[in-house]
């Protein structure tokens, strides 16, 4: 059975849906740690979900192993029924924890990822992405001199840039500023609101709240829990997420 | 005393003085010099490039080797050119031997390993940060390696400097191929050696002074490249 849907199910992975994403019995161990233990986790295509969990738990690992970035050790992903691959993930984009910023001026950070597009259209392109970024003052400034809410801001619209329909968010807005959490989300509403699948790792309970439609909450490389946002907020179901949310250490 | 006071002001004086020989002497030079390390950058950056990217079995010897061959001895690169371009070699029907084009070939061979070498260490940690990103973004080997060239051009361009700066002060590998014939094949390392010999000490020592001047304008250029690259944060 597990052989079976090893199988790709058709050629043209471009044409079929991403989802379910189903992830099964996941392993990542390194070093005789294993960081990811027996994870199995399933989304659809629809809504903001919201993974959240102690520092240390796993949630970004898992976003690399679900992006494709690492290879599980052992355990299957399966998007849409399709294993990862480099058409799978030419769908998705990622913003990561530390955002890499390339040695170029911001506009340039965005001009890289459209090169595909001639030259005037890219131009265009670029300026909306940069109006959109609310970094018009600083289009030509060296990106890696940016702020860091400026430069998550830019590794957001350059993850847009690439029209995916899977966006992988971590903490995108641990460390800024009230405006800058409050312009991200808004830029997160506007790309969901695009029909992209949005995953976003948060700490801020409130942020969750404000964003997310479920929650996947991951406790020492494991899925605690996975619940519509409204519930688990009001009903934790496990402890560890009672005293997450009640900001109690866990041993 | 007196003595080496009164070669320094004739040598000063040769050099002001716009002397022709002198500045001949500096054109090819520059040339030589200037022509090989821009051939040692079209192979060894993109050749440092792919050892910082690509994985493959033997890689690790390759990279081992590029940094011994780091410190070739110019005069063994010069015997290894003379050999390949002297009449009984298998280049030998090109007749490039005593020519400034066998001079750019060794200088060439000299300073591609020391480009390259340098080149791979700043790509290898360029691609270290960059890696996550580039295969998020689905990005082909050949946009990979011209990504981390442009981003790392002041690092790169260093480098270049440093090949430039071997090559322009090494004299056991033209002074074999080259075999410093005046107006043809002498340059300025190659017409110290011979002046001094000769007891031409003014000559020599004008042609010292242009060295020392280079040496210093090479090491200004990568302080300024330096700085500039750390002002903008891309160091
Ligand atoms: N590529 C990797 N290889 C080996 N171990 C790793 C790797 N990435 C992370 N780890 C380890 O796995 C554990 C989980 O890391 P992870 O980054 O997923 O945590 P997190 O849940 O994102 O925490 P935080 O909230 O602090 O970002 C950590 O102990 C970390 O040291
Ligand atoms: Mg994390």
């Amino acid at each position: 059975m597990l052989k079976r849907s090893d199988a790709p199910v058709s050629d043209d992975i471009s044409a079929q849906p991403l989802f379910p994403l189903a992830a099964t019995d996941l392993v990542f161990a390194d070093r005789g740690r294993t960081l990811i233990d027996n994870l199995s986790l399933t989304l659809d295509g629809r809504g903001i979900t919201a993974v959240m969990g102690s520092n240390g738990a796993g949630k970004s690992l898992l976003l690399r192993l679900l992006h494709g970035l690492l290879t599980p050790t052992s355990g299957a992903i399966r998007w849409g029924g399709n294993p990862l691959s480099d058409e799978v993930r030419a769908r998705q984009a990622m913003v990561f924890q530390r955002p890499t910023m390339l040695r170029r001026s911001a506009a340039d950070n965005l001009r890289f990822v459209l090169n595909h597009l001639p030259r005037n259209e890219r131009d265009r392109r670029v300026e909306e992405l940069i109006a959109e970024a609310k970094l018009d003052h600083a289009a030509a400034t060296p990106a890696r001199l940016l702020s860091g809410g400026e430069q998550q801001r830019l590794a957001i619209a350059r993850a847009r840039a690439t029209e995916p329909e899977v966006l992988f968010l971590d903490e995108p807005t641990a460390s800024l500023d009230p405006a800058s959490v409050h312009a991200i989300e808004e830029v997160v509403r506007t790309i969901h609101a695009d029909g992209i699948k949005v995953i976003i790792v948060t700490h801020d309970i409130g942020q969750a709240k404000r964003l997310a439609d479920d929650v996947v909450f991951i406790n020492r490389g494991r899925v605690a829990e996975q619940a519509a946002a409204a519930a688990f907020f009001e009903r934790p179901a496990t402890d560890a997420a009672q005293a997450y949310l009640e900001g109690r250490l866990q041993f | 005393m007196s003595d080496s006071g009164s070669i320094f002001s004739l040598a000063l004086g040769l050099v002001l003085s716009g002397d022709a020989e002198l500045w001949s002497i500096i054109a090819l030079s520059l040339r030589v010099s200037l022509t090989a390390v821009a051939l040692a950058c079209l192979i060894g950056l993109p050749l440092g490039a792919f050892l910082a990217v690509v994985k493959f079995p033997g890689r690790d010897a390759v990279v081992a080797l590029l940094n011994a061959f780091m410190g070739l001895p110019p005069v063994v690169v010069g015997l290894f050119v003379y050999l390949a371009l002297s009449r009984s070699g298998p280049l030998g029907v090109l007749g490039l031997l005593y020519t400034p084009t066998a001079m750019i070939i060794a200088q060439t061979i000299l300073v591609t390993p020391l480009i390259a070498a340098l080149a791979r260490q700043s790509m290898a940690d360029l691609h270290v940060e960059y890696d996550e990103l580039f295969r998020s973004l689905g990005l082909s080997m050949s946009r990979t390696i011209a990504a981390l060239i442009w981003d790392g051009r002041y690092s790169l361009s260093t480098a270049a400097l440093a090949g430039f700066g071997r090559a322009i002060a090494e004299v056991g590998a033209v002074i074999i191929v080259g075999g410093n014939i005046e107006h043809v094949t002498r340059v300025m390392t190659t017409a110290i050696a011979l002046e001094t010999s000769k007891g031409d000490l003014a000559l020599a020592m004008a042609l010292g002074l242009i060295l020392i001047t280079l040496a210093l304008f090479v090491n200004s250029a990568v302080l300024t490249l330096n700085r500039t690259a750390r002002r903008l944060a891309y160091a």
